[in-house]
């Protein structure tokens, strides 16, 4: 019970939005296609669907190749980014939509339905319209649409992209609860980290049309394949170092790392690798000063030798934090720090 | 869609209008231009100040025709668009019996008010048929454009005036302009009004085609000037065709009720000038009723065939040839039209040359004289292996293709607006192709099929041009029965056919009331 892709290639005329993808969801397994807009992720799960015909290489299934199997054959349900819910028909028949195709007897569908819409926390939903739901509550319902027929694989195309954050967030918590509950092979396109890394078992990083990384969450986070990749995943600055036995050693100071190996390395800093320690060991002067809901950010002047010239982000206690002009130490924090080897 | 099936029954599907469309409009067309080409007559019609003259007033009166349609028809569709005002339904329904009432009928109920009118007459008539293509289609795109655009204009120190001009006017500029290029069309190759106002002092030419084939027998002549009519006809609908796509794929559909309001301040001055306008629609009706109630004379006579048998059956007889007929077209034409329109739909972007050009054909028969069409029919349909031209079947093709743009143009923008992403959801639910337009396209249009055959319905029973030119004598339509009993003396002919006109009447405002109650929002006509 496998999906896997080899060689993939999607193009539009002459535009290659999808070059040479390998990849596979194992059974039960969430895998999470992260990357910005128009990185062809959506491609890539249009594909997989059906909707779009690849120029090269194979989608299979269990070894079975599916260039010939139509859509509706596929058993793969999809949800879109806005619900795209049937505006003529009620919540119940939204969700029973599938069945119906699959011919399950009227009984059970019944049944199906409510235990789906009890499953997504819209239980009493049945009869009402679906243009009188909110955002979330549509959302919901596509997902219990797609998840009713039992599809092999369930693909999510941005599926909480078209939310506001606080919903978000809840419900990339429900989804996660909930694929891992029904033990369903899902794909989730998404351009948002927290999204990805709340949802999925392994993230697939995508940019240009190519995949450039796979590997558990805090993997990717960790270690990414490249600068680039890096960059995606929030590092501003780069700065050179060398690793010898879990120790990185750069003009930042020496910082232990578990599992960072020997040789030359690339530290890539996020916004919150660098905060105010009165024993820190890089030394600056601060230009400029946010606030943030829980810390105050610091854009800070780095002196010392073979620092990077460009002010680099740092983070701050709200209370007693320095103003622009004051100099300040820094230590870097081991949780906005990514390692690299290559520079692309 | 990636699969076979899907892939095959498009083109099949298109198959059937094109078909339709080269057996019973490009043959006939192109064999009269072959007539006119042949003989020398052409040059000499060409060449002729007469034929220049007529060309000219052909275009004015059109022209004239659709400034004092758009004019009429701006205050109406803001109205409907954007106020919130008790009986704009009503306005709404009213507005579309004009549009669909027959060419005779309005003819008659302009003679009957302004006997000696002449140009005059005949522009107003003209117009009067029209406002309700501006109204409509105007105010389709006004009702769901943005008003936030407008009052970012005023916020910014524009006048109510200024932030029309500058902001409102260009978003439904396309809506005008292709509004505009359809009505002149219409005006251009009107038929039955000018053959009703103008007599024969003012002629068109349409009427002088008619003149020609049937009085004259010059049918090089005649031909010639199909093929004047033909390439003006062509510029006009490629001018519309190109206003038209910018608005079908560009509608950002936003609800009416989001944008209607209660008038205020200067903006009750347009609602007068609409109110203005819909008690001047509705004074050639009021007339024609007037008239047909003075004597009862004429409603008794119906059962009969006219002073000294001017018809070859009874009006009401004559009344059932139009049932029936305009039902064959229906049938017909919906069968065309929605084949031509799902294939529409369904062409992907990158085809947009052949959707075009396929759109363009299909529009063509709306302006190509239905004279010209008629008059075809009669020298190509003989050399089919069956011959139409006696067949009862005849009339309703002639009428299917004149309704067919009309029901594509109706259900087009719906099928278009419908979210692909919708059918390819229903796809992978295990919605094969067929059950996908069934579940969908069918299911959400279905109100919209419904509005187009019942206004195709209409149009087809209140259609002249081609079916005077095809009924046989001893089956003649209502409109064609009432242009004859108009055209031969005695009072009881003329009390007839002012009364049958009324039972017309009366069935196209029936029929209309029926389509608003089912018509979507998004629509042309």
């Amino acid at each position: 019970m496998t999906l896997e892709l080899q060689g993939l290639s999607v193009r539009y005329g002459p535009i290659a939005a999808v070059s040479d993808v390998d990849l596979s969801v194992a059974d039960g397994e969430v895998v999470a296609l992260l990357g910005p807009s128009g990185c062809g992720k959506s491609t890539l799960l249009r594909a997989v669907a059906g909707l779009e015909r690849p120029a090269a290489g194979t989608i299979r299934w269990d070894g079975v190749d599916l260039a010939g199997v139509a859509v509706h054959r596929r058993d793969f349900g999809l949800v879109f980014q806005d619900g795209q819910l049937f505006p003529h028909k009620d919540v119940a028949a939204n969700v029973a939509f599938g069945m119906r195709m699959h011919h399950v007897d009227r009984a059970e569908r019944a049944k199906r339905v409510d235990e789906l819409l009890a499953l997504v926390g819209l239980a009493g939903y049945g009869q009402r319209r679906v243009t009188e739901l909110s955002g979330g509550e549509q959302q919901r319902v596509a997902l219990a649409r797609a998840l009713a027929p039992k599809p092999r694989l369930l693909l999510l195309d941005e599926p909480l992209s078209a939310l506001d954050r606080a919903l978000r967030e809840q419900l990339a918590v429900d989804l996660a609860a909930l694929l891992r509950a029904t033990g369903t092979t899902a794909l989730v396109v998404t351009h948002d980290h927290d999204e990805a890394f709340t949802l999925a078992d392994r993230v697939a990083l995508m940019q240009g049309g190519r995949i450039r990384q796979v590997g558990p969450p805090d993997e990717v986070w960790r270690r990414p394949a490249d600068d680039v990749v890096a960059g995606f995943l929030g590092c501003t600055t780069f700065v050179p170092a060398r690793a010898d036995h879990d120790v990185v050693t750069s003009p930042l100071g020496e910082l232990p790392l578990p599992g960072s190996g020997d040789g030359a390395v690339l530290l890539g800093l996020r916004a919150n690798a660098l905060r105010t320690d009165p024993a820190g060991f890089v030394r600056g002067e601060v230009v400029q000063r946010l606030h943030r809901r829980d810390h105050a950010r610091l854009l800070v002047r780095l002196s010392g030798e073979d620092v990077p010239t460009n002010p680099v982000e740092a983070v701050a206690p709200v209370a007693g934090a320095p103003e622009p002009g004051d100099a300040v130490r820094l230590a870097l924090d081991p949780d906005g720090i990514a390692l690299t080897g290559n520079l692309t | 869609m990636a699969n076979a099936a899907s892939r095959l029954v498009l083109p099949l599907l298109a198959l059937l209008p094109i078909a339709f469309l080269v057996l019973f409009f490009a043959w006939p067309v192109a064999s009269i231009v072959g007539i006119g080409l042949g003989g020398s007559g052409v040059t000499a019609v060409l060449t002729s100040g007469d034929t220049w003259q007529l060309v000219a007033f052909t275009l004015g009166q059109a022209a004239a025709a659709t400034l004092v349609a758009v004019l009429a028809g701006m205050p109406l569709a803001y109205v409907m668009a954007r106020c919130k005002l008790p009986g704009i339904g009503v306005v709404r329904t009213l507005i579309l019996v004009p549009f669909v009432l027959p060419t005779v009928v309005v003819g008659l109920a302009f003679r009957a008010l302004l006997p000696d009118a002449g140009v005059l007459s005949i522009v107003l008539a003209n117009a009067f048929f029209n406002v309700a293509v501006v109204a409509r289609t105007v105010g389709g795109l006004w009702a769901h454009t943005d008003r936030r655009a407008e009052e970012a204009a005023r916020a910014l120190g524009a006048s109510r005036w200024r932030a029309f001009t500058s902001v409102v006017l260009p978003s439904i500029a396309p809506a005008i302009g292709s509004a505009a290029a359809v009505i002149f069309l219409f005006c251009a190759t009107s038929f039955g009004v000018v053959l009703m106002l103008g007599g024969a002092r003012y002629r068109t030419l349409e009427t002088e085609i008619y003149l020609r084939t049937v009085d004259l027998f010059d049918l090089p002549g005649a031909a010639a000037l199909s093929i004047l009519q033909v390439v003006a006809v062509i510029a006009v609908l490629v001018i519309g065709a190109f206003a038209r796509r910018r608005r079908e794929t560009a509608l950002r559909l936003r609800g009416r009720l989001e944008t209607a309001r209660r008038p205020v301040g200067g903006e009750w001055i347009v609602v007068a000038a609409a109110l203005a306008v819909m008690v001047a629609l509705l004074v050639p009706i009021v007339g024609l009723v007037t008239k047909s109630l003075t004597t009862l004379d004429g409603w008794r006579a119906l059962t009969s065939t006219g002073d000294s048998g001017t018809l070859e059956v009874s009006a009401w007889e004559a009344a059932g040839n139009s049932l029936r007929a305009a039902t064959d077209a229906t049938i017909f034409a919906m069968v065309l039209g929605v084949a031509a329109a799902v294939v529409l739909s369904q062409l992907r972007r990158g085809r947009a040359v052949l959707g075009e050009t396929l759109d363009l054909a299909l529009m063509l028969p709306l302006g190509v004289s239905a004279v010209t069409v008629g008059f075809g029919y009669l020298v190509t349909l003989g050399d089919l292996p069956f011959d139409l031209r006696t067949s009862p079947l005849l009339v309703p093709f002639a009428q299917a293709l004149v309704i067919t743009p009309l029901i594509v143009r109706t259900v087009l923008p719906v099928l278009r607006a419908i979210d692909e992403r919708l059918r390819q959801a229903a796809g992978t639910l295990g919605a094969g192709p067929f059950r996908v337009w069934r579940e969908v396209d069918l299911a959400l249009a279905g109100r919209s099929l419904i509005a187009a055959a019942g206004f195709g319905y209409v149009v087809a029973l209140g259609e002249f041009g081609a079916t005077s030119f095809l009924a046989r004598p001893d089956a003649p339509t209502l409109p064609v029965a009432i242009a004859r009993l108009i055209d031969r003396p005695g009072e009881l002919n003329n009390e007839m056919a002012y009364a049958a006109c009324v039972v017309l009447m009366l069935v196209t405002v029936l029929a209309v009331v029926v389509i608003e109650r089912l018509t979507p929002a998004v629509g042309e006509f």
